[in-house]
């Protein structure tokens, strides 16, 4: 890590970046402020815990994303898309882990980066579809709840027309409102990318009962679903997912600093008006120095987080580390400042009432998505310390 | 700007600096070099790191920014590089840390034409140290009460009064001090100078012991002491002004005029460690827990690189003081973490002082760990920043 790296210093973020962020920025605060958001994603706990209905989104305000371009901002520009750098795209979607904006916007970022990746003439019309705006989901998790690439309960057997599929595959984020699946299938030793419609024959999609009011995620039962082989978008699928994953890293640490971001700044505005004592609290350092500390490690997070992105840009070979070393500070960042902002609210900051519940559950999926901090430094410890000799 | 953000004058001082030091190594130190410069005890490594400072000084790596007129380069934006290429160089430290960080940018901020020409250039050559004069045994994190009293008479002031922990002050030929000139004030009745302390009548530096049975830092004593107007900094009252422009420097909230050297990143350093200790019967760097600390470690050194590197992308930051106020707090906690960690990895060998031959790497980890304490007090205590940063940043009511 200590070469020179063609990596631009100020990390590639130049003006249309900003832009974009900008943007970003103006259009949530109008389109998904904080109270919009209560009254879609949590207006009463009882139907979506008890009679496990999904929590609401906003339609709308979907099909103006799509008309602003996020979908594709990924997707090369001859398919439809703007081929936004990836430091930019973690620009907006921190944006967006501030409003908590509950869509498809994520999983199709997602989606989209790894049929980048597949780098095959196949995944071209899917990126295309993505970029106008299908939304789509990836589904790569195994009933063991595998964080890394490869671990997939899902069986893809040869046909005349293609492959067919047979298997369960978990965790599925954002399924209900997505119309595409990139599904990992294991076919012998390798793994087929394939793209499966939700209404496609013998796919039964059974929704989880999950915490975060601002996604859905899913459990996808294949029971002979067919494929025919342009959906086959890549038979090397593990590669695929390697190449992508620094990127899909990045994207949710990105979430976590948005999330994190907002819980320290409402925090410190309640800690500047809530008086006890004859004092606003935040006047008490027991209040005001653990939001210091929150503060640095969100910076911290921030900080590794824009370099990683950088260097999945670059194309630059310590991209993985750095991603993993973004994600493993933004889930522990996010965990503090989760953790800080409920107990310092007191008991307000323990209601439903209270709006921070809906970011502390965002944030603690996104925590556990992907592996969370002990998880990447178990990872990071074999690039750096070297593999454990047994 | 070019692709990587430097101008072209930086790319080819930075070339120029990576390429000089290559080529100019200084040989090993005639006796062992403390962590830091506030810690140099004897005079061979004060000659040895003064000659080193002059040499980095010929070779513009110091006072790479300050105009040429007070002896300085006259570049740009160029001090940080020298800075950088120095701490990758892994190159002896300055010894005059106070001169270059924070008297040289106060007095280029404070300074008359002629104390410039008259203080800057021995600074920068290194030729003449500095020390600090702001704690006093009363004024520590409250740093205005200051007691040290300056009492004009005619074109003079006579000084009186105590200062403590004053590092380098067995060295120094001048000291920036902080003095009291009237009663009625607390804030405003600082007033700044920079005072004559080698031989100078009525000043005694008395060495104080640190935690780790070294000395280090100093009382200095102020006994009828004269002092001229002419060495004062700034308006009579302004004190607590020029005080936080050094302050600044001081915490590394803004580039000096010189640093460099050491101090870098310890991770490969405990990773090599954790291969020659044992834990359990294995080795530290085949256990989980370990593991786990070290890339800890490693993690937070990379954020602190990566801070500095966001510090200066104006679009990433949406309050301009954010990350530079973190840097001493951050800086400071990172190594005193690191250094516990050497202890910890070394396990039962880090009960051996630095002289006994079998402790691993010549004691080095207990003692940094010792030391460490040096960098979360001083400069205003790591409380104090988080006050700062609490107040100044997040803009939370006034603790006191
Ligand atoms: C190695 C070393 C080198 C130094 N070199 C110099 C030097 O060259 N020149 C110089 O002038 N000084 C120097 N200092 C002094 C240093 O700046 C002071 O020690 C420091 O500012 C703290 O002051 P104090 O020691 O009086 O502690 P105090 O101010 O008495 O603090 C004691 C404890 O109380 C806490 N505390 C105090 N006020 C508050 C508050 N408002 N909120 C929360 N906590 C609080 C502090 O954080 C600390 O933990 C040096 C110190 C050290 C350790």
């Amino acid at each position: 890590m200590n070469q020179p790296s063609p990596v631009p210093r100020n990390f590639g973020f130049g003006s249309e970046e900003e832009m974009l962020r900008d943007l970003a920025r103006q259009f949530l605060d109008e389109n998904m402020p904080v109270e919009k958001l209560r009254g879609l994603a949590a207006p009463d706990p009882e139907p979506i815990y008890d009679d496990g209905q999904l929590p609401g989104w906003d339609q709308q305000v979907w099909n103006q994303v799509i008309e602003l371009g996020w979908p594709g901002l990924a997707v090369p520009e001859h398919l439809g898309g703007s081929d936004f750098s990836l430091v930019g795209i973690v620009g907006l979607v921190e944006e967006v882990g501030r409003h908590a904006l509950p869509s498809p916007l994520i999983s199709t970022l997602n989606a989209s980066w790894v049929l980048r990746s597949a780098q095959t003439k196949e995944a071209d019309p899917f990126l295309q579809s993505l970029a106008s705006g299908t939304p789509a989901s990836l589904a790569m998790t195994g009933s063991r709840g595998g964080v890394e690439p490869g671990e997939v309960d899902v069986e893809a057997r040869s046909t005349p027309a293609g492959v067919c599929l047979d298997g369960v595959s978990f965790f599925v984020q954002d399924a209900s409102k997505c119309e595409l699946f990139l599904v990992f299938a294991r076919q012998g030793e390798g793994l087929k990318l394939c793209v499966v419609p939700r209404e496609a024959a013998g796919l039964r999609i059974e929704q989880d009962q999950i915490h975060d009011v601002t996604r859905d995620q899913a459990t996808l039962y294949f029971e002979g679903v067919e494929v025919n082989s342009a959906s086959v978008v890549s038979d090397s699928g593990l590669a695929t997912l390697q190449r992508a994953w620094p990127g899909l890293l990045c994207l949710v640490s990105a979430d976590l600093c948005g999330t994190s971001e907002w819980q320290l700044q409402t925090t410190v505005e309640y800690a500047k008006n809530r008086k006890q004592f004859e004092r606003p609290i935040g006047f008490f350092q027991a209040v005001k120095h653990p939001l210091v500390d929150a503060m640095i490690e969100i910076d911290r997070a921030r900080s590794l987080l824009y370099h990683a992105a950088s260097l999945v840009d670059a194309d630059h070979p310590d991209a993985e580390l750095s991603a993993r070393m973004a994600k493993s500070a933004a889930s522990d960042a996010g965990a503090y400042i989760s953790d800080r902002s409920v107990q310092l609210h007191g008991g307000i900051g323990f209601t439903w009432e209270c709006d921070l519940h809906i970011f502390f559950k965002r944030s603690l999926h996104n925590q556990a998505l992907y592996g969370d901090g002990v998880h990447q430094r178990r990872r990071l410890a074999d690039f750096l310390v070297g593999p454990i000799d047994r | 700007m070019g692709e990587s953000g430097l101008t072209s004058e930086q790319i080819a001082f930075q070339k120029h600096a990576r390429g000089w030091l290559e080529e100019n190594a200084p040989p090993p130190p005639p006796i062992r070099l403390p962590l830091m410069a506030i810690e140099v005890m004897h005079e061979a490594q004060r000659d040895y790191l003064q000659s080193w400072q002059r040499r980095c000084y010929e070779a513009e790596l110091v006072g790479t920014d300050v105009p040429r007129e007070y002896g300085g380069w006259g570049r740009e934006g160029c001090q940080r590089i020298a800075n950088q290429e120095m701490s990758r160089a892994g190159t002896p430290f300055m010894i005059n840390i106070v001169g270059l960080t924070m008297a040289v940018p106060t007095i280029l901020v404070h300074g008359t034409e002629s104390q410039k020409k008259l203080l800057i250039p021995g600074a920068l050559t290194g030729e003449e140290i500095w020390c600090q004069g702001f704690s006093e045994p009363g004024a520590g994190s409250d740093m205005a009460n200051q007691q040290t009293s300056a009492i004009r008479q005619g074109e003079d002031w006579l000084v009186n009064g105590h200062k403590v922990w004053t590092s380098l002050g067995h060295f120094a030929k001048w000291m920036i001090l902080i003095t009291r000139t009237s009663k009625e004030h607390k804030y405003d009745g600082l007033t700044y100078f920079v005072c004559p302390i080698e031989g100078h009548p009525g000043v005694s530096v008395r060495p104080l012991i640190k935690i780790t049975g070294e000395t280090g830092f100093n009382e200095v004593l102020f006994e009828d002491v004269i002092v001229p107007d002419s060495l004062r900094l700034d308006e009579v009252g302004k004190g607590w002004t020029v005080a936080m422009t050094t302050l600044t420097y001081e915490r590394g909230a803004a580039e000096g005029a010189g640093g460099g050297g050491q101090g870098g990143d310890p991770t490969q350093r405990l990773i090599a460690l954790a291969r020659e200790s044992w834990r359990d019967g294995v080795r530290a760097s085949d256990d989980p827990v370990t593991r786990d600390a070290l890339v800890q470690q490693a993690i937070v050194y990379e954020g602190i690189r990566m801070n500095m590197r966001r510090a200066k992308v104006p679009a990433l930051n949406d309050h301009p003081m954010r990350l530079p106020l973190q840097s001493k707090l951050t800086g400071s906690e990172a190594s005193q973490n690191a250094a516990r960690l050497g202890v910890e990895i070394a396990g039962v060998h880090s009960t051996l002082y630095k002289k006994d031959p079998k402790a691993p790497e010549a004691g080095h980890w207990p003692l940094a760990y010792l030391n460490s304490y040096g960098g979360t007090i001083a400069a205003g205590t790591n409380e104090i920043q988080r006050n700062i940063l609490g107040e100044r940043v997040l803009g939370l009511p006034k603790s006191k």
